[in-house]
């Protein structure tokens, strides 16, 4: 009797995409090794039991050499093995260092039944592998699957029932590899190609020369994307929405509100001269939605549907291996371009794929420069609204100024922790083109995910900010942190509310900014002390659970000890 | 026939692993990814400035940081 049914196989052979057909249950999948850092559950419906189905993160081998590959092995020993199935997920187009794995689980007397992915891919490569003579030589059954297109997976599933333990000699790893070579020779069988256009694209990718002139393209074509889409849609649906038909309607409410009471001053907030100001009257129906709707969403989508197609085609390994002897010098090595790629949408997930890098050491940093000089896309979106009034100059100054931070504290960090940073070993998958239906879910699933968690605090965060300046309480706060905010860093001492609400949430703290009116140079400081001084509650949080709280007090004092002296030194350099 | 480390191998050459001078445990990790004292590989590229080097296994792709790369001996001609 089948308890629980296991996904197990090498990294990036699209595990989570069976694991979401098996279950209906979405997950974020990408086409580079180690997107499922931890073990996600879900249920399938089999007969009539509803069995548990447990995607493992990738594993080359069932000895484990990582982390994650020892997540994976200690849980599928959890339950003695009549009472679980093993889906065993390979790669069609690189059967043979696949079949490692296959082997030891056989081996182990793991009731497995082998699942070939990516057959249509295996196809156009020009791979052709014979089911039935496989399923022969492992007795095991094979099913061919595409688990993008949903190929197979009726087929897969019909069939778990039949994985039955094997009796198989137990072979050392030398042994294993020449038994698999016997066995591909007898199953696989390759059709000669020329070289295509992508696969030129591949190879010039990771060669010096090339690789760099197209990382440039692409991280400049990036770029001038995710601007000119998020200001197609601030341009053409958001802001037609908000000016057409959100202020008229509220200004019509509020015309009918004859005693500006309390709950007015709630709910609309302040108006400046007569009028409601999106960006500054501070009401929960007002400000509040428009942060988030208006000024957030629109880069969040650009951001992440950029993100997604990068992840999806491959590209980021490939940003990898470039970065790799840049990233050492940080106590990093190129890997680690991906959690800080994913900070940039939002520091959270970004802080929870550090996971993918093997050591406390390399976490720790990478998580601290992550919360220091990575700024999330909602924190980006409201500096390029408001700073972007005054001049792209401040906007550049603001990524110039992180950079900068960020090259220091690493070379610093990496001087000063005990410990080395270990050597890159990855592998580079073939570029993909992911199905439009499957990138636009990706989308929509990271932008709900933000929404869900976003706008609760958002709302709670301009709640509370009303009610504390509604009945002036903030003026102990100011009073105290005063001196350091205006004599280091040259910022009224209004702006310390914004500052304190930096640990709410960014967007809001800058959104605070705008009724203050401050020069160009102040919002620029201020921008810059929020990106790099404390994290958002979210995110300190993941840091919290992620590091401990001996490395998060650290981190924290790396923190303000950074934004202390960056903040005077940004004042005291910049003249005007 | 000569033995030199994988950063020396040229662009495009191959190569077959001769020797693997790290300890058990990076012995392990590249055993495991199909890299192991009498496979044959192809170089594609050194990045250069200390960085990775690329290499083809069979059909897989992998990129060695500098340091594990330096302790891989292949044999060429």
């Amino acid at each position: 009797m089948i308890k629980k049914i296991y996904l197990i196989g090498n990294p990036n052979v699209g595990k989570s995409v069976v694991f979401s057909r098996l279950t209906g249950v979405n997950v974020i999948s990408s086409n580079y090794p180690g997107t499922t850092v931890e073990f996600i559950k879900g249920y399938l419906t089999l007969g009539d039991n509803k069995i548990e189905v447990v995607d493992l993160p990738g594993a080359y081998s069932l000895e484990p050499t990582s982390s994650a590959e020892k997540v994976a092995v200690s849980l599928l020993k959890e339950l003695p093995k009549d009472e679980i199935a093993v889906i065993n997920i390979i790669d069609s187009t690189n059967l043979e260092r696949n079949l490692l794995l296959t082997l030891q689980l056989i081996e182990e007397g793991f009731p497995t039944i082998a699942c070939l992915n990516m057959c249509d891919d295996a196809v156009h490569r020009g791979i052709h592998i014979d089911n039935e003579k496989l399923e022969e030589i492992l007795k095991i059954p094979v099913v061919s699957t595409c688990a993008v297109t949903g190929v197979g997976i009726k087929l897969l599933i019909d069939r778990i029932k039949e994985a039955q333990p094997i009796v198989r000699n137990k072979l050392s790893h030398e042994e294993r590899w020449k038994e698999i070579g016997r066995i591909i020779e007898q199953v696989q069988r390759l059709e000669h190609r020329h070289h295509r256009l992508l696969e030129m694209l591949e190879d010039a990718s990771v060669r010096p020369l090339s690789g760099f002139a197209m990382a440039a393209a692409v991280i400049y074509i990036s770029f001038k994307v995710v601007r000119f889409l998020s200001e197609f849609i601030i341009a053409k649906i958001t802001d037609p929405f908000f000016y057409g038909v959100v202020r008229p309607f509220l200004e019509s409410v509020a015309a009918g509100w004859h005693e500006k009471d309390f709950i007015f001053h709630l709910l609309i907030g302040d108006l400046v001269g007569g009028k409601i100001d999106f960006k500054q009257s501070l009401g929960l129906l007002t400000t509040a939605p428009y942060i988030e709707f208006g000024m957030v969403l629109p880069y969040l989508m650009s951001f992440y549907l950029v993100l997604s197609i990068l992840e999806d085609i491959g590209y980021l390994p490939r940003l990898a291996i470039l970065l790799d002897s840049m990233l050492h010098r940080l106590g990093l090595h190129g890997y680690a371009v991906i959690p800080v790629l994913l900070g940039f949408g939002c520091n959270v997930p970004g802080i929870l794929s550090t996971r993918i890098l093997e050591s406390r050491r390399e976490r720790f940093i990478a998580s601290t420069i992550i919360s220091i000089g990575v700024p999330c896309v909602p924190l980006q979106a409201m500096i390029v609204g408001l700073l972007g009034a005054f001049s792209g100059f401040y906007v550049s100054g603001v990524y110039l100024t992180l950079f900068v931070v960020i090259l220091f504290l690493g070379t610093v960090l990496n001087r000063l922790l005990p410990g080395y940073s270990p050597e890159l070993l990855l592998e580079i998958p073939p570029y993909r083109f992911p199905p439009l239906i499957v990138l636009t879910k990706k989308v929509y699933f990271r932008v709900k995910g933000f929404l869900f968690e976003a706008v609760p605090i958002v709302l709670a965060g301009v709640l509370v900010i009303n009610i504390l300046l509604y009945f002036k309480l903030f003026e102990a706060i100011t009073a105290m942190f005063a001196p350091v905010v205006q004599g280091l860093f040259g910022l009224p001492k209004e702006a310390i509310v914004a500052l304190a609400i930096g640990l709410l949430r960014k967007d809001v703290a800058v959104g605070m900014l705008a009724p203050l009116d401050l020069s160009a140079k102040q919002i620029f400081i201020a921008a810059t002390l929020l990106a790099m001084s404390f994290p958002c509650v979210a995110t300190f949080i993941v840091l919290w659970k992620e590091l401990g709280v001996k490395e998060l007090v650290k981190a924290v004092f790396v923190m303000v000890s950074v934004s202390v002296i960056v903040g005077t030194a940004l004042n005291f350099v910049i003249l005007r | 026939m000569k033995k030199i480390s994988l950063i020396h191998l040229k662009e495009n050459h191959k190569g077959k692993i001769a020797e693997i001078s790290g300890g058990i445990g990076l012995q392990h990790r590249l055993m495991s990814m199909g890299l192991y004292v009498g496979k044959e590989i192809t170089k594609l590229s050194y990045i250069g400035l200390r960085g990775p080097v690329v290499i083809k296994v069979g059909r897989s792709v992998l990129a060695l940081g500098h340091g594990m790369a330096a302790k891989i001996i292949v044999e060429t001609e």
